[in-house]
């Protein structure tokens, strides 16, 4: 499938260049995160990187702690892939591609300890905070695993609890409380096509792709989260090789922050 | 009871902020945004494109498919969970009768014609938004029609007839009555008419032709919109 398309992305990869003239490990611009994107969610974001544009929404509800973490919060992350935002999507309920998008961001904030999962809990065993963060794609031109991460923080940086009293919340009243955050992951998406790694993949690129890995980044370089996806298998030095690149890149959507 | 003034301070004939932009999402074949106030929606309109399963396609005309969607934090209240409801439902259904006299679906045999519209924030009035970014995402999307939407709310609020309910309206203590309206300004004619309240008959006509009004400003701004996008790019061509 798309065997002209691959020989031509090749070809010009081998001359190091990318259909739209950027160089392999170069993110397309802007690189824009709008905080406070939507009034309705506790926090929210919108970011764009090229022609990409997600939103991401905090909502805050009250869960019972689970059994096995008593004095716990928790968060809950979804993504929609919405019929709006691209031809190739379509209604119903989550596919494969959206749950694998929705758990590898959830990864990225869990591991990296983004949260202070204790400091949610306000009774122990009866009543803890749930975050939940919700990912909507307005407009799908590719990579939407790092843009909905960077959104997904983004939006948990922006977000205010809201006013909690006699056991009921008032959505309507936001307090100045931010959320307990003491890390910030970035996910980076490297794409290996032929013998060449790339970022940012657009729409095509990630047609003509054999492998992917989206590596989580914490703000000390060390990784947090994997995920390789792609039907092909990769080599352990390329493994090595896409780390290295996604370090790389991930100071470039830090900066955006 | 009297409503002496409106709560956000508001003339009775005057609508929340407008904002309307077409062009906004680049895969899509037409879109564009529609604001009142707080109330934000997104439009996109994919087609003519090949309906499938093939039972479904008519080859006299083609089909309008709309769908209506809160996101799950639009809401100023909990989280609307992802899915859908009865609610979202009936309003995709209305929408589609709100658009299908505009659309010459006659000129796409065996096609169907998808409108999607999505909701980032919401504050009373969203259906209405919905169908005011729809009928330009039309327009955008280059299909043959015969007219553009507006759609707005009317109502009372207690002795008063006002236009554009927001949310403190809408949840008054007082007797209010809602009825948003879809108007079709070129043919004249209403596409949308639903009412929650209670009202005397000539309030009801008092109110529906305040909203007629108020739907030719909007398609003003409609018109401006589309115009607006053209108008840009061509600066950019000739640069």
């Amino acid at each position: 499938m798309h065997n002209e398309l691959k020989s031509q992305v090749l070809k010009l990869l081998a001359s190091g260049l990318r259909l739209d003239g950027r160089k392999a490990t170069e993110y397309r611009k802007p690189i824009k995160v709008e905080y406070g994107f939507t009034k309705t969610a506790e926090g929210s974001a919108k970011v764009t990187i090229g022609d990409t544009e997600v939103i991401a929404g905090v909502k805050l509800e009250i869960m019972t702690p689970y059994p096995d973490t008593p004095d716990q919060g928790s968060i809950m992350v979804g993504a929609e892939l919405l019929p709006l935002s691209s031809p190739e999507f379509e209604l119903g309920p989550p596919g494969n591609q959206a749950i694998e998008l929705a758990r590898v961001v959830d990864r990225g904030i869990r591991e990296s300890k983004a949260i202070d999962f204790k400091a949610l809990c306000i009774e122990p065993g009866v009543k803890a905070w749930m975050v939940v963060i919700d990912l909507c794609t307005i407009n799908d031109a590719g990579n939407l695993f790092d843009v909905c991460a960077l959104a997904a923080l983004a939006a948990l940086k922006n977000a205010k609890f809201p006013k909690y009293e006699d056991g009921k919340i008032d959505y309507r009243t936001k307090t100045s409380e931010e959320l307990p955050l003491q890390e910030e992951p970035i996910s980076v998406t490297v794409l290996k096509i032929g013998n060449h790694f790339i970022v940012d993949p657009d729409n095509e690129e990630e047609l003509v792709a054999e492998a992917r890995l989206t590596v989580a980044i914490m703000s000390d370089g060390s990784l947090c989260a994997l995920q390789k996806g792609g039907e092909f298998a990769i080599k352990l030095e390329d493994v090595n090789q896409m780390i290295g690149i996604a370090s790389d890149g991930s100071k470039a959507l830090r900066e955006a922050l | 009871m009297v409503y002496a003034r409106r709560l956000d301070g508001r003339k009775f004939d005057e609508m929340r902020q407008i904002e309307a932009k077409v062009g906004i999402i680049k895969r899509a074949d037409g879109s564009a945004m529609f604001r009142f106030g707080n109330t934000i929606a997104y439009a996109a309109v994919y087609g003519p494109r090949n309906l499938y399963p093939k039972f479904l396609q008519d080859p006299s005309k083609g089909i309008l498919r709309c769908h209506y969607n809160m996101m799950p934090f639009s809401s100023a209240g909990e989280r609307v969970r992802p899915g859908g409801s009865r609610r979202s439902k009936e309003i995709s259904m209305v929408t589609k009768n709100a658009l299908l006299p505009i659309v010459n679906l006659e000129e796409y045999p065996n096609s169907v014609v998808d409108v999607f519209i999505e909701l980032p924030q919401t504050e009373a009035g969203s259906r209405c938004a919905g169908i005011c970014a729809a009928s330009m995402a039309l327009a955008d999307a280059g299909l043959i029609m015969k007219d553009l939407v507006a759609a707005v709310s009317v109502g009372r609020v207690d002795d008063r007839v006002v236009v554009d309910l927001d949310y403190s309206e809408e949840s008054y203590s007082g007797i209010v009555a809602d009825i948003p309206i879809a108007y079709l300004p070129t043919l004249d004619k209403l596409t949308l008419l639903q009412m929650d309240g209670i009202v005397p008959k000539e309030t009801l006509m008092e109110a529906l032709k305040l909203g007629l009004k108020a739907c030719m400003k909007i398609n003003e701004l409609q018109k401006k919109a589309l115009k607006q996008k053209y108008i840009t790019e061509g600066v950019e061509d000739a640069q």
